[in-house]
């Protein structure tokens, strides 16, 4: 006999830890055949709970890093999922697509983070500037990032998709609780393994694999989440998901993306939606 | 109170910083060094070389090719096929890519580099390993994250690059000066030919060996080592079409005329005199700090030193004194221990008109403070000097010294300081120390000079431009706006 | 700065507008800078053999503190029998400056510091907090001296500093003061409640000006402790008072420094700032439980060449 190999156990991503969910359910991960690879841990509301706990947590401190530091952070992420190419292949793989495809979605990812991680210094650049008021006032605008944001990952394509709504949520210094593809999970907790080697902070990414109407309308409701990303939430539930979120006025971005693949699928506009614009004046004067 | 009750005798302490050295052992350097033009160490066409010297020890760096007739022809046309070839049509994101993988490789090497950086310039290695490098790696990692973004940089333009960059720097910040030059030059697009200074081509040299580990393209950077007749060649080299020169203006001067009635487009880091404002409800102590650290950074071999501190009056004594004092605690000496705060003067020449200056302070009528300090036997090396009953009208008010002499001058109102702060041809920088926020801006506006520094001095990121007023040149470096200077399209 | 014409008019009982007057003339303090300043001078080393002399400078600068709800006389005894021979396997270790406990602990202590030349330090008026009433706190103060301490490390009234009654935080110090006698006076500011350098430095030139002979970052019971940023703004506004009145006076950090290598830190700063004068337990001590240990051990490293464990090291 050859020698046996051990198993990977699915789950949760919530402050920096793996842990099960507190429901103790799973759910079955299946390939296009509808062969089961993988049971997955399926996150409930109070996994939900504990997830936006662990955000809050950390988005100050991780608000509080240098843009430098951020980009390097996300730079390294990108480092992190070259890394393990392999597995991700394997993993993207049961969805019935050659190697060429999976291959081209890793690398599209890849590039996408390292194009997020370069805005993390010059979003600010961009999208704030100095007003010429008419008085003796310096007067500044900057974005600041918004606070804890609910992000719902598209379905399609599970990689590409899930780095294209994180980076661009937490590049601000925002921190996320995502809800991956529910079809296609597999890759969220080996994007989480990357996260969790790449120096970004516990808590400023969490991950929740489960179900999207289960868990969104937990997350939309939740009075200390201050957003929410629903671009890849299903279509029929947004309406109520944006009733929900105005309870505390949650700055919902409600567009939805066609093409994953596209240059148009990345923008700093996407930064912009998570952050405040602050003013500041300050007089001049002897 | 020192009359304690219970003292028991111990012998005085013996309180010394160690030698501490950094070790030279992670650095090697080849006894002879070629031109990098086109991704290979050739010698200069005529064959001829110079030694690199260490300042600190009058030691010998090995040998580099000294360019004459002809090397400036062949490294161009090795960046114009580079240009053409690969670079100027890579997708952004692929150009982005490899600087950061040099910026990666920078990091990596930050202490290697710094080490050479020390042993051929003669800056105190804590600044080299703080300074000099991270910032160097910094500006890679942040460029690199433009050059899949230009059209955010510009929106409503169609950037790109403008071919070939000439790039002329000088030797106070030899690696920083390649990487603001560099780094911006090859996220627009550009291909690079540089001419390091004649007196610090080293870590030029082995930032060439670093991009071949990062497999940038033969040619897309080239470096030309040599004295000021291979930079004037570069300069003038018909396809060249960029130039960007950090130095002295007097050869700012020079070189805006040599391009004159080309399409030459050009950026000019040139001299200053800055005015440091001290006023009388600053943050006394931390302006000391920030004194000391405008003007004895690197020996005050900074284009933008805060070499003329205007003091208010009814602070001025006690400023004095208290930086006197602080005088008397600098370290000068080996460059490489990390306990020195200044090290060597760059060069015999630099030395000489450091010297000639200062005599000409005494001779006008300031008054000179030097703190006691042992200076070593080899090497050159000028002690920590502070000039006060200074008059506008002295040369040392008046001439940028470049080296580690401060003059002081008082003031007694805000518009007294800022009259005198812009009574100069240059326009670098500016330091302003007040509690009164107000104050600082109202200042602010008023100074005429690219870079104003308030309750802080000397502090440089990538993302913030850089760059002067007036005969301090003109163009800006670092930030988006250091991009502009490297794209066509933009109008 | 202040001219030593508001210093001279800080007689008791003091008015609000003399302290003002004073207070409003001490210079601000920018962070930035502090923290700037702090951090270039972490990287500078010291020599093998001035290393040596440092570590055992520190612990004759340690200031050996207990002060918890579970101290008892026995804890305190053992403490003492440490404080007055640190290492009982190498002779030559020194003892350190002072045992640092509560009042009532002080009868327990005095016996076996006894002839060593070792203080003993009490934390009176109400220690942590200092919220009591002002004759409650003086007689804290007249207890523990009685019992033998000779050192007397004492709170501020911090509330009444951030509310601006500068002249209670004075006239507290200055009664404190003459109920200590001979005893020297410590004054704790409790830097992490004060919020501001610029309160730091203030309140640090109100205790000097009141009468203290040494002022402290901390009771250690509040985080943030003792910091080198802090301690920073301290020297500098007592290398101020002593240009204004040329009286020195002495700094304790305390809380929070736990390696020796912070120890040295804070030396390299002190070295920096005030110079060799002040570099002697008569003018600053360390407040701590935990450092006396490490920098024990770095000794004997230096001493062996061998990295020590904790095994090796008493713990009372």
């Amino acid at each position: 006999m050859g020698r046996l190999d051990v198993r990977k156990t699915h789950k949760l991503y919530i402050d920096g830890a793996f842990p099960r969910s507190e429901s103790g359910r799973v759910f079955p991960a299946e390939d296009s055949n509808g062969q089961v690879v993988a049971r997955m841990s399926q996150a409930s509301r109070k996994d939900l709970r504990d997830a936006v706990r662990a955000a809050r947590g950390a988005q100050p401190g991780w608000a509080g890093r240098t843009a430098y530091n951020r980009a390097q952070i996300l730079y390294r992420v990108a480092e992190m999922v070259e890394d393990r190419r392999e597995a991700f292949a394997a993993q993207l793989e049961v969805d019935g697509r050659d190697r060429a495809a999976v291959d081209a979605e890793i690398e599209a990812s890849i590039d996408r983070l390292v194009w997020y991680a370069g805005w993390s210094d010059k979003f600010a650049q961009v999208l704030g500037n100095l007003n010429p008021v008419a008085g003796p006032f310096f007067n500044i605008s900057v974005p600041e990032a918004t606070g804890v944001i609910g992000v719902a990952a598209p379905e399609e394509p599970p990689l590409l998709g899930l780095v294209s709504v994180v980076a661009p949520v937490v590049v601000s210094g925002n921190t996320a609780i995502v809800v991956p593809s529910g079809r296609w999970p597999l890759t969220a907790v080996t994007f989480a393994e990357a996260l969790a080697t790449s120096d970004v902070p516990g808590g400023v990414v969490n991950l929740l694999t489960g179900f999207k109407d289960e868990l969104l309308p937990w997350l939309a409701g939740h009075m200390d989440v201050n957003g929410l990303d629903l671009d890849g939430a299903p279509s029929d539930m947004v309406g109520a998901l944006v009733d929900a979120g105005a309870e505390n006025l949650k700055r919902t971005r409600t567009d939805r993306t066609d093409d994953w693949w596209a240059a148009s699928a990345q923008s700093p506009y996407r930064i912009a939606a998570f952050t405040e614009t602050k003013t500041v004046w300050h007089p001049k004067g002897r | 109170m020192s009359d304690s009750p219970a003292t028991v005798s111990h012998a005085p302490l013996d309180w010394a910083y160690a030698e501490s050295k950094e070790s030279t052992s992670i650095v090697s350097i080849p006894e002879e060094q070629g031109l990098y033009i086109g991704g290979d160490f050739l010698p200069a066409a005529n064959g001829a070389t110079y030694a690199s010297v260490n300042p600190a020890t009058e030691g010998h760096l090995g040998h580099v090719a000294e360019a004459g007739e002809g090397d400036a022809d062949r490294a161009v046309s090795a960046a114009r096929a580079a240009y053409e070839t690969y670079w100027r049509d890579m997708p952004g994101k692929e150009r982005a890519k490899y600087l950061y993988r040099i910026a990666r490789l920078l990091q990596e090497r930050a202490r290697e580099f710094a080490v050479l950086e020390t042993m051929d310039g003669g800056k105190p290695i804590k600044e080299s390993r703080d300074f000099d490098l991270p910032t160097s790696a910094a500006h890679f990692f942040y460029y690199a994250g433009w050059a899949d973004k230009l059209e955010y940089a510009f929106p409503g333009t169609d950037p790109r690059p403008l071919g070939v960059a000439g790039q002329v720097i000088p030797w106070n910040f030899p690696m920083l000066m390649l990487a603001w030059k560099v780094a911006p030059a090859l996220a627009a697009g550009n291909t690079v030919v540089l001419k390091p200074s004649t007196t610090t081509p080293l870590t030029a040299l082995e930032f060439a060996r670093l991009t071949r580990e990062a497999g940038l393209p033969d040619g897309v950077f080239n470096v030309l080592t040599g004295h000021g007749d291979a930079g004037a060649s570069l300069v003038a080299h018909p396809d060249v079409n960029k130039v960007a020169f950090t130095g002295s203006t007097g050869v700012g001067r020079l070189i805006q005329r040599a391009i004159a009635g080309t399409d030459k487009k050009a950026t000019l880091e040139l001299g200053g005199k800055a005015a440091h404002i001290i006023m009388e409800d600053a943050p006394i102590d931390q302006a000391v700090e920030g004194i000391v650290n405008g003007i004895f950074f690197n020996q005050g071999h900074v284009c933008c030193a805060g070499s003329r501190l205007l003091v208010q009056e009814s602070v001025a004594d006690v400023v004095i004194d208290k930086l006197k004092a602080r005088l008397d605690t600098l370290r000068v000496g080996d460059p490489l221990d990390k306990n020195t705060d200044l090290g060597a003067i760059n060069s015999a020449d630099q030395l000489e008109k450091i010297q000639e200056l200062v005599a000409s302070g005494t001779s006008e009528g300031a008054e000179i403070y030097q703190p006691e300090c042992q200076l070593p036997e080899r090497g050159w090396w000028f002690p920590p000097t502070l000039f006060t009953e200074v008059s506008q009208s002295h040369r040392i008010a008046q001439e940028e010294i470049f080296g580690p002499v401060l003059s002081i001058l008082t003031f007694r109102t805000p518009d007294e300081a800022i009259e005198k702060a812009n009574n100069t041809p240059y326009g670098l920088s500016a330091g302003v120390w007040t509690t009164k926020g107000s104050r600082i801006l109202w200042m602010a506006d008023r100074l005429k000079a690219g870079v104003i520094w308030s309750n802080t001095y000397n502090q440089f990121d990538p993302t913030s431009p850089f760059g002067g007023y007036k005969e301090s040149g003109f163009g800006r470096e670092g930030g988006r706006h250091g991009l502009l200077p490297y794209m066509a399209g933009v109008v | 700065m202040s001219s030593p014409v508001l210093v001279e008019s800080l007689a008791s009982p003091v008015t609000d507008r003399a302290l003002r007057a004073y207070l409003g003339s001490v210079p601000s303090v920018d962070d930035v800078m502090v923290h700037q300043r702090v951090a270039a001078l972490a990287t500078r080393s010291i020599k093998k053999e001035s290393k040596r002399a440092a570590l055992e400078l520190a612990v004759r600068m340690t200031d050996l503190t207990t002060l918890e709800g579970q101290d008892t006389p026995g804890k305190v005894r053992q403490l003492a029998s440490k404080a007055v021979r640190p290492d009982p396997s190498d002779p030559s270790i020194p003892s350190v400056a002072a045992l640092c406990v509560y009042p009532s602990m002080v009868p327990h202590a005095a016996p076996v510091l006894a002839g060593s030349g070792v203080h003993l330090a009490a934390v009176a008026t109400y220690f942590p907090s200092g919220q009591a009433p002002g004759e409650s706190r003086v007689a804290d103060v007249r207890t523990a001296v009685e019992a033998g301490a000779d050192e007397i490390d004492m709170v501020i009234d911090r509330g009444a500093f951030l509310a601006g009654d500068y002249v209670k935080v004075f006239e507290d110090i200055v009664a404190t003061k003459e109920a200590c006698g001979d005893a020297h006076l410590k004054v704790i500011l409790e830097t992490g409640e004060l919020g501001t350098y610029d309160n730091v430095r203030k309140a640090s030139m109100l205790a000097m000006a009141a009468g203290g002979d040494f002022i402290k970052t901390s009771t250690g019971k509040i985080s943030p402790a003792a910091t080198r940023e802090v301690t920073l703004v301290m020297f500098e506004a007592i290398r101020d008072f002593h240009a204004l009145t040329g009286r020195r006076i002495g700094m304790k950090p305390a809380g929070g420094i736990r390696v020796a290598k912070d120890a040295i830190r804070y030396l390299v700063l002190l070295h920096e700032t005030l110079g060799m004068d002040w570099m002697t337990p008569d003018l600053f001590r360390f407040g701590a439980s935990s450092l006396l240990n490490d920098v024990l051990m770095q000794i004997r490293w230096l001493d062996t060449g061998r990295y020590q464990s904790a095994d090796y090291f008493t713990k009372d």
